[in-house]
């Protein structure tokens, strides 16, 4: 068993094309860590260089928003499923 | 080129309309790889602001699910400007994620006539590309 990771168009690049990939971890840090170790630059697309989600990303688990979970420190386990969505948003003021 | 059906068309300006002064934002789903859009899905703009939208992030997860159970993609992502005019701004173009999609704005400025512009945002370039509406 593994945890499933469905991975969006825009970063299917780093994966060789793939929509799903697998990897491992006991938080979605460490699971971030493991997918880059397979798939490198995948966690700079996903982590600031604070260490944060980046804000350009929505990430799941299962069916919830990570952020109202615990964010990168959020517990995951194997049968998982982890959903990375690129956030949709924009509009007329410029970026603060 | 975007070709869009009429009705489509049509409920796009509409809730660009219905939600002015705030931006309206959605989606026209399509057949995957059909470049098509069929299904029109007014989405909530979770900022309720007339300077900016995001899709609200669980409603955008079960949209984006369903469109992935039915074999779908977004080809049209839509969003209004209520000021100014129908051209991505430099935060659209920041936030562009969609490679294939059509990014449409309506300019809603004008309440007789709609501005409706359709754009390509790839690696921070803008391109605008015709409407054909059918």
């Amino acid at each position: 068993m593994a945890i499933e990771v469905r991975i969006p168009t825009i970063l299917r690049s780093y994966t060789g094309g793939a929509k799903l990939v697998q990897g491992s971890g006991s938080t979605l840090s460490e699971l971030i860590a493991d997918l880059d170790s397979q798939h490198g630059g995948l966690r700079g697309r996903l982590v600031d260089d604070g260490g944060t989600l980046r804000r350009f990303v929505n990430v799941y688990l299962n069916d919830e928003d990570v952020r109202f979970l615990g964010g990168l420190e959020t517990p995951v386990k194997d049968g998982d499923t982890v959903t990375v969505l690129p956030a949709v948003a924009g509009g007329a003021a410029v970026a603060g | 080129m975007l070709t869009i059906p009429r009705e489509l068309y049509d409920k796009v300006v509409e809730h660009a309309r219905k939600d002015h002064p705030d931006e309206a934002c959605g989606v026209l789903a399509g057949p995957a790889g059909s470049d098509r859009p069929e299904r029109f899905i007014p989405m909530q703009n979770a900022e309720r602001s007339p300077t900016f939208y995001r899709f609200d992030s669980m409603e955008q997860f079960r949209v984006w699910r369903d469109m992935d159970d039915r074999d779908e993609e977004p080809v049209v992502i839509y969003h209004s400007h209520t000021a100014t005019e129908a051209y991505p701004s430099r935060t659209d173009i920041s936030y562009a994620s969609e490679p294939n999609a059509h990014y449409v704005l309506v300019s809603t400025r004008d309440e007789r006539d709609a501005e409706f512009r359709s754009f390509r945002i790839t690696g921070g370039e803008v391109s605008e590309e015709p409407v054909q509406v059918i």
